[in-house]
């Protein structure tokens, strides 16, 4: 205690604190409250310039892709998305896209196949009578958007998990990435592991009727487990892939692996 | 702060801290990460608004849905690891129980009668009076409220449990929208208080 030692040669330190000490406070204070409201507050906290967007934008980034990781870590492949009574269903179930209903894709019926690509071996087309005619099941779910709203409904269909067996797909491969009717070209990633959900399905009923048009006609995934947009309607095309190709939300900044 | 922990040192026997260190650095550290939250959380909130209004967009983060979800999820690690850190160390040290407890209602009476006619002695910044009490061991329960009913918006099959504490997940939504409000009213009293007593605000700056 006794030994006096000096900060700057030849300054005396005890007398130097006692003169900074008056100024502090007041600089302290006005420092926060000018950074209190805004992100000056993380400047000063973390000595980095979060004002230069790009390089928060980019921390953002990363930060989302960790999230990434920690939401496949606690992803429980045997959690299963509550059920709800028919009595619960939302009426009506919105209809919800980046453009308005006259906009929605028409897809033939008729003409339209399911193309199947990539790691699986049998890269045959399917046409809509061929996938209906296999098992299908109805479950009645919570529909979660990104937005924070959310709709009960029914969905009838195969889950995808009996079709990547069917034919044969890589199921050690990452994902599988599906294309959309959608104007600007509608895509999607989902992991493997949440494709192999027992709820994962390829939907061709909401309700008792055949998939509205509203709703993705012909061919909807519907992934309780995941939010609204990681649920593509008007399917093309699905391709199993270990390469991560992106998707219309997931490149424009939402969440990729968006798990409820 | 080299130098603040200098200052320190050199006076420490002359006036006695009133706010530790780890106080004010989860302190400040919550309330940058609060700030985050709650202006993505009004962007987010106006994506779907649960009310017949919006936030304006000059007091939000983000610029846009994503935007702001990106904010919200980032910052949330920092809220959660320095809440987490902060009940943890209030709990263990004793402070949460030696400064909070105990609450009456007659003291909280008494007090809020005395604030209300600025009869509120603060001669003693070390000791809470008792509205101080409700007000932070109330918020502290908010603030458990406010992650939780989060956690269950984030990931209601995966903690679907947790969504029936609440009763359904729109319940959840509406219940961390109530938290939020709780919070910036508590912001409001909170801010305005240190204002009049400035030497609160100096303790929670430099400790005396």
């Amino acid at each position: 205690m006794a030994k006096r030692s000096f900060l700057i040669p030849g300054v005396d330190k005890r007398l130097l604190i006692k003169d900074s000490l008056k100024v502090m406070p007041d600089v302290t204070r006005r420092r926060f409250i000018a950074g209190g409201a805004s992100l000056g507050a993380l400047t000063l906290l973390t000595g980095c310039d979060v004002v230069d967007s790009s390089s928060a934008d980019a921390l953002l980034a990363r930060i989302s892709k960790f999230n990434d990781a920690v939401q496949d870590f606690i992803f429980n492949p045997d959690a299963l998305a509550p059920t709800f009574a028919e009595s619960a269903i939302t009426k009506p179930f919105p209809f919800n896209a980046y453009y308005d209903l006259d906009d929605a894709p028409e897809v033939d019926g008729k003409a339209w196949k399911l193309e199947v690509r990539g790691l699986v071996d049998n890269k045959k087309s399917w046409t809509l009578d061929e996938l209906t005619k296999l098992p299908q099941f109805t479950q009645i779910t919570r529909h979660i958007c990104v937005e924070g709203w959310s709709a009960i409904g029914s969905w009838t269909g195969t889950p995808l998990r009996d079709f990547l067996k069917l034919v044969g797909a890589d199921t050690r491969a990452k994902y599988v990435w599906f294309q959309c009717a959608d104007k600007d070209g509608y895509n999607s990633p989902l992991d493997m592991r949440t494709a192999l959900h027992p709820q994962t399905q390829m939907t061709f009923k909401f309700g008792n009727d055949i998939l509205p048009r509203a709703y993705g006609f012909p061919m909807k995934i519907r992934v309780p487990t995941k939010l609204g947009f990681k649920n593509p309607k008007y399917v093309m095309s699905m391709e199993v892939t270990n390469d991560y190709k992106g998707g219309y939300w997931e490149d424009q900044g939402y969440n990729s692996f968006s798990g409820s | 702060m080299s130098s603040l922990t200098v200052t320190d040192e050199q006076i420490s026997a002359k006036p006695k801290v009133i706010q530790p260190a780890w106080v004010r650095v989860m302190h400040w550290t919550n309330a940058v990460a609060m700030i985050l939250m709650i202006m993505s959380g009004w962007q987010i909130y106006n994506a779907s608004p649960l009310f017949d209004f919006r936030f304006s967009h000059d007091i939000t983060l983000g610029g846009w849905l994503g935007g702001a979800l990106l904010w919200h999820f980032a910052a949330m690690w920092l809220l959660m690891v320095n809440g987490l850190a902060y009940l943890v160390t209030g709990l263990a040290s004793g402070r949460f129980a030696r400064k909070l407890l105990p609450i009456t209602p007659a003291g909280v009476l008494h007090d809020v009668k005395a604030a209300l006619t600025f009869k509120l002695s603060h001669d003693d910044l070390s000791v809470y009076n008792y509205v101080q009490r409700t007000l932070y061991a109330g918020i502290i329960v908010v603030g458990v409220l406010i992650v939780l009913s989060g956690l269950s918006i984030w990931k209601p099959v995966q903690l679907h449990w947790l969504v029936t504490l609440f009763g359904d997940y729109p319940t959840a939504r509406y219940v961390h929208f109530f938290c939020m409000a709780a919070i910036c009213a508590f912001l409001v009293v909170h801010v305005l208080l240190a204002l009049l007593v400035p030497k609160s605000l100096r303790a929670m700056v430099i400790g005396r």
